[in-house]
């Protein structure tokens, strides 16, 4: 038999299997170029623009200006300001992520669902709100205003105000990356750990650890994105003081508002780029977790 | 297992953890929330209602309120669109498109609101021709529309792209082997199991627009009465030291967030058991 009759002979019957198939499950050419069409410009014009006109309009006067706008010193102290506030509240959010998590997934216990609407608590507060919360505690007419005044603590207008709404706003990243994935995992490696002699805190770095490290990551990743790029909280509790309590994302607003927009957009295209270099990593964690569930299913 | 234990050893660090886990809770979370509520009960019910109802602040509740309920909607649409285009189909830049769509959850919304500000603007790349056709949109409500549609595309997409990826394909060939038409199998089998997922998108999209701060007040305006969204009165009314308007508005779009959570675990919990109808 020649190729020819090969692709003549077997060709038809695929053909109509496969079309077959597709009459059923998809619809006419015409429909599903429509749609892609649609998505496709909808996402252009609403997501892809955007992201584009911030680094036009940050390289608009050229590389030098973008670069002598990012080294002013107001921008060097937001960008330090940005980072020692995500530091802080990654940290704390870590440790608190691991040991809510370590609790709600190895345990049961009353209250448990309970617990986790709480821990997502602020992921559904404005963050307009997560900021005012602090200034009604901590501010001068606050609940704490006159205790703290008396004692020359600042909180609100400084730097732990600022960390203070970053934690809250960015509090069940990390947990709630991990729950899922440690529930997933249950106890038995656990328990063989200890039953074989290893201590709790062994167990925990050399059983456990190993286990959520992607999700670990996966859980800091996000956390960071947002406290680094978080506006509205930390606007109402930051005070706008130049060069002291203004982060990257302030200072954006803050140049924006007086007209220095190759300047404010180059603070943004720094914002963007994490934002982009983050989703990268997002979609390359997310290979990892569900490579990680592979070995388990068989 | 080895070792003679009876049932399920128990795994040490409950204490510890539970209680760090919770004191935590408390100081960052709790605590704050509580002192809203407790800064409300200084007002007296006529004080409070006094202020809800100030026609600045029902303008401002009713435009947050308002356009982020039709920017849901325009989610929920555009999001069934983009997710049907996402899973169903093969096109060249499908799995950057994928990735696209998480953009607005991680672009910092201030970035968002100059971004789209410049964009929109009389003279940007989008305001210009649709200046041209009559239609202003930076600093109009219009704006804060769009700002809103931006910041929502990822939550009906990214609540429905699982489901319908796991939607067994022998309820749609059953659907066609029965003689029904592909429009009637969408939208009589796929469509309702899908129901509950857009139910969830619609919400989370709707709550976010409600809250939405960075992105909007760029674009908006900020004219009050015509467009001041909800939080930037809030900011103002902080700026202006009138904790107690600040509070009660909070207050109230604090308890519509909470109704929203609450209605979204009943959507959640009804789709669980719905036993569905084929």
């Amino acid at each position: 038999m020649t190729q020819l009759d090969l692709i003549t002979t077997v060709a038809p019957v695929r053909v109509r299997e496969i079309s077959a198939e597709h009459d059923a499950r998809t619809e006419p050419r015409l429909v599903r170029l429509a749609i892609i069409g649609i998505a496709v410009t909808f996402l252009s014009l609403f997501v892809v623009l955007p992201l584009v006109i911030v680094f036009t309009q940050a390289f608009s006067r050229g590389v030098s200006a973008y670069l002598a706008a990012l080294a002013e010193p107001e921008a060097l102290s937001a960008i330090k300001l940005t980072l020692v506030v995500a530091a802080i509240s990654v940290g704390l959010n870590l440790i608190f992520g691991l040991a809510a998590a370590w609790a709600v997934a190895k345990f049961d216990f009353p209250g448990k669902t309970l617990l986790i609407t709480l821990i997502d608590l602020p992921f559904s507060v404005s963050p307009v709100i997560s900021g005012l919360v602090f200034v009604l505690l901590f501010g001068a007419q606050g609940f704490f205003g006159a205790w703290l005044q008396a004692r020359d603590i600042h909180i609100l207008f400084a730097v732990p105000g600022i960390a203070l709404a970053t934690t809250f706003v960015t509090f069940p990243f990390v947990a709630r990356a991990l729950i899922p994935l440690m529930q997933e995992q249950g106890t038995q490696e656990e328990e063989a750990a200890l039953s074989l002699g290893a201590s709790g805190l062994q167990t925990f770095f050399r059983v456990t650890l190993p286990n959520i490290k992607w999700g670990l990551l996966y859980g800091v990743l996000l956390c960071n994105a947002r406290a680094m790029g978080e506006f509205g909280a930390v606007s109402v509790v930051s005070g706008h003081i130049r060069g002291e309590t203004n982060t990257m994302p302030l200072l954006v607003e803050i140049l924006y508002n007086e007209y220095q927009f190759v300047a404010s957009f180059a603070i943004a295209s720094l914002l963007a780029m994490l934002a982009l270099v983050t989703l990268v990593v997002k979609t390359i964690l997310e290979g990892r977790l569900q490579e990680g569930q592979v070995p388990r299913d068989d | 297992m080895s070792g003679g234990t009876k049932g399920r050893r128990t795994l040490p660090g409950f204490g510890l953890t539970m209680g760090l886990t919770l004191t935590w809770l408390s100081i960052i979370v709790l605590l704050p929330l509580a002192g809203l509520f407790l800064k409300t009960f200084e007002l007296s019910f006529a004080q409070f209602f006094e202020i809800v109802t100030s026609r600045r602040t029902l303008n401002a509740l009713k435009i947050s309120f308002g356009l982020a309920f039709l920017a849901a909607l325009v989610n929920l649409v555009m999001g069934t669109i983009v997710v049907w285009a996402l899973v169903r189909y093969r096109f060249p830049g499908r799995r950057l498109f994928d990735a696209i769509v998480d953009i607005p959850f991680a672009l910092p919304t201030a970035v968002a609101g100059v971004a789209l500000t410049a964009l929109f603007a009389q003279k940007g790349w989008l305001g210009a021709p649709l200046a041209e056709l009559g239609i202003k949109v930076a600093f109009t409500p219009i704006g804060i529309f769009i700002a809103m549609v931006f910041i929502g595309i990822p939550f009906v997409v990214r609540t429905v792209q699982p489901v319908l990826i796991d939607l067994d394909p022998e309820i749609e060939e059953a659907s066609a082997s029965l003689g029904a038409s592909r429009w009637n199998t969408v939208t009589r089998v796929i469509l309702p199991s899908l129901t509950p997922a857009l139910l969830t998108g619609f919400a989370l999209a709707f709550a976010r627009a409600v809250g939405e701060y960075g992105s909007v007040i760029f674009i908006a305006g900020n004219l009050p009465n015509v467009s001041e969204i909800a939080p930037l009165l809030i900011v103002i009314r902080l700026s202006e030291f009138r904790y107690a308007d600040a509070t009660a508005v909070a207050v109230v779009m604090l308890v519509v967030a909470f109704l929203i959570i609450f209605l979204i675990n009943r959507v959640q919990r009804w789709a669980q058991t719905r036993v569905p109808a084929f």
